[in-house]
């Protein structure tokens, strides 16, 4: 995973709330078995309007999304990180976001940070009076600026330190082998197995 | 001290607890299905890694199988690479898998439960959102993504933080003809598909005691739909006698072992719970969703909200678009609203239960015309089952069309779509803009509502054919 520190970009305004994951890309695009070029199902179905932001040539190349409460509801289809990642986007705000696709970004080094609702509505009135605006995004420093404003944002230490050295969850985990050995043996034994009844 | 439920089962799991970082949880039974697999096997081969624990680990086809046809080769190429690579990475790594034909074949969260794989107190994960189905049996389950079901598959092992607890108690009795699914899209409307964010819920209280096995996973199926990480419903004896001689449920000395431990699991009377919500069933009635979210419904009986009576303007935005999207104008009756297709199946209701009710409606009746009704068990056992009943005649006879078992219209992702601009009544979880098909507009209903309306041609409840 990349090490994330500072991102400066400009950001999309998306001023709607409640953007589930079959807006961000609908089920349709989930086929592929790879990992790479899931930006083409991003926003699919809106982007079928000419008008729709990330249509829009003054906002191209933006790397900061600014949307509404609750992005990322519904399905845990980490495709949904995927597609925003693969067309750019390093950090994604908003005053609330659904908890899987929270984790499944976070794991993934996509930024979420959440900032209060009259700061997004800010940040959208800014950048839409200038799409050419730099977002800073800290995350030593927690805080997100800009020519209009300062906002500090939390995220809890751990999350940040694994962040920043761009550390990979899995290979965190295997340092603790020798605990989950000694658990498994502690199980109980009338738990099931998925092995067909008969054999064990 | 006093635990909740769900503190109980967590503590329980607890492989590694540090101070400032997250917990490393034990992971008892993992899911797994076609579409958010590859790009985890892959990840293992990348690494040189095994599945720790292929005996804790079940895969099924269900997102993308054909409902129809099903003995033929998959007719889209893409679909069809994504279930056989499901396939090969089965082989490889050991793992079980129930494929298109195989008996156990189904929609995930069916088979769980259906083959005594979901007991109370375990862990279980998929990568899925629906997973909160299995809190029915009191198992802490939760959706995860796709880095995290390799790492599941890698360590059988999540690092994560303590959810917060929420109780949604439900008190007094369901009145008749007033169904789970309408109880919990009524819970939604209430708390809003955010509201139980970090929050695992707790659905207590005389109603949610009354219900069946089968119709509590279908009110803990949609926890997530109001935003909660899982759903839970303590243990009691319609739980053991629903797995007392399932394939994989304990039997014997285990049985009574795994009893004991089961009986310890319920919320003490002291505990607290982070967020305290509840709700009188005696007032709830049919319940369906207008809007494009979980959250937006009110009940059968009533009329198309206003947005502008909405005081919070991104709510009030919200609103005003999913009127656009879903071809609807405020106060206009839902009675009034027309449908197209109407959908029973999902792993909310595609259980034999569920077919039944739907059944007991359209029996002697005719779907409307004009009106497509597909009926999708939700398992290859489910559909056994009721053809033993008899169900996929009535339906039939009806002019409905009966499927063979997997997610189907709930997502589109096979040929089960709706075409744009077309409107459905459907039973399963999710009415966002294109879920069942580009441009489709989506109802959430109970089985019941879906088949009433599927005679009467617009949303209606059986009381209305009497």
């Amino acid at each position: 995973m990349e090490k994330f520190t500072v991102h400066a970009g400009r950001a999309l305004p998306l001023r709607r709330s409640n953007v589930d994951t079959d807006q961000i890309i609908p089920a349709v695009y989930l086929k592929r078995v790879t990992r790479s070029g899931f930006e083409d199902g991003l926003f699919a179905a809106w982007r079928a309007d000419p008008d729709f932001v990330l249509n829009r040539p003054e906002h191209e190349g933006a790397t900061v999304l600014v949307a509404g409460p609750d992005f990322g509801t519904g399905s845990s289809r980490e495709h949904a990180v995927w597609a925003l990642q693969d067309h750019g986007f390093r950090v994604v705000i908003s005053p609330r976001f659904a908890d899987i696709f929270r984790g499944n970004s976070l794991k993934g080094g996509l930024l979420t940070v959440e900032l209060p609702v009259d700061v997004v509505e800010r940040l959208w009135s800014d950048v839409e009076a200038d799409p050419e605006l730099v977002i800073v995004v800290d995350l030593e420093r927690r805080e997100v600026s800009w020519p209009g404003g300062t906002a500090a944002f939390e995220l809890d230490d751990y999350t940040r330190w694994r962040l920043m050295e761009g550390l990979d969850d899995i290979g965190l985990t295997l340092r603790a082998a020798d605990e989950i050995a000694a658990f498994e043996l502690d199980r109980p034994t009338f738990l099931p197995t998925t092995r067909p009844r008969g054999d064990g | 001290m006093d635990r909740t439920l769900a503190e109980k089962v967590w503590d329980a799991h607890v492989v590694r607890h540090v101070e400032g970082e997250p917990d490393l949880l034990y992971i008892d039974l993992h899911l797994l299905h076609e579409v958010t697999s590859p790009q985890a096997f892959d990840g293992l081969r990348a690494a040189g890694r095994q599945v720790r624990r292929p005996d804790l680990t079940v895969a099924t086809e269900d997102h993308n199988v054909p409902t129809v046809d099903i003995d033929r080769p998959i007719a889209d190429p893409v679909s069809r690479t994504q279930v056989e690579t499901l396939r090969r990475n089965c082989a490889e790594f050991g793992v079980p898998l129930f494929p298109l034909g195989d008996v156990d074949q189904g929609i995930v969260h069916v088979v769980g439960p259906q083959l005594g794989l979901t007991q109370p107190g375990m862990t279980v994960v998929c990568g899925d959102s629906h997973t909160s189905t299995h809190g029915a049996f009191g198992a802490l389950a939760f959706g995860i993504g796709t880095s995290e079901v390799e790492h599941v598959l890698a360590t059988q092992t999540l690092p994560l933080r303590p959810f917060k607890t929420m109780a949604v108690t439900v008190e007094g009795e369901l009145p008749a003809g007033v169904t789970a699914k309408d109880l919990i899209l009524a819970v939604i409307a209430r708390i809003g598909t955010g509201g139980g964010q970090g929050h695992v819920i707790e659905y207590r209280g005389e109603a949610i005691r009354g219900l069946s096995m089968e119709a509590r996973m279908t009110v803990c199926n949609m926890s997530i739909e109001a935003g909660a990480r899982a759903g839970m419903i303590a243990p009691d004896e319609k739980t053991f006698a629903f797995l007392a001689g399932r394939p994989h449920a304990p039997t014997g000395v285990e049985w009574h072992a795994a009893l004991a431990w089961w009986r310890t699991l319920a919320t003490d009377p002291d505990a607290r719970f982070d967020t305290e919500v509840v709700v009188d069933a005696t007032q709830l009635s049919p319940f369906v969703t207008w809007g494009t979210n979980p959250g937006q419904g009110v009940p059968l009986s009533s009329t198309v909200p206003d947005p502008a009576a909405l005081t919070d303007a991104s709510e009030r935005a919200a609103a005003e678009r999913a009127l656009e999207y879903m071809g609807l104008t405020a106060g206009r009756p839902m009675r009034d609203i027309a449908v197209d297709t109407v959908f029973v199946g999902s792993c909310t209701n595609g259980r034999l239960e569920d077919l039944r009710s739907a059944a007991d409606v359209v029996r002697g009746r005719r779907v409307a015309d004009g009106v497509r009704m597909l009926v999708v068990p939700g398992s290859v056992r489910v559909r056994l089952a009721a053809e033993a009943e008899g169900l996929h005649e009535v339906f039939t006879a009806a002019g409905a069309e009966w499927r063979h078992a997997g997610c189907s219209m709930c997502l589109g992702m096979n040929p089960d779509q709706l075409a744009p601009g077309e409107r459905s009544a459907s039973t399963s979880n999710r009415n966002f803009e294109g879920r069942q098909g580009k441009g489709g507009r989506t109802h959430l209903v109970s089985p019941q509502v879906a088949a009433a309306t599927a005679v009467v041609g617009r949303l209606a409840s059986p009381a209305d054919l009497v």
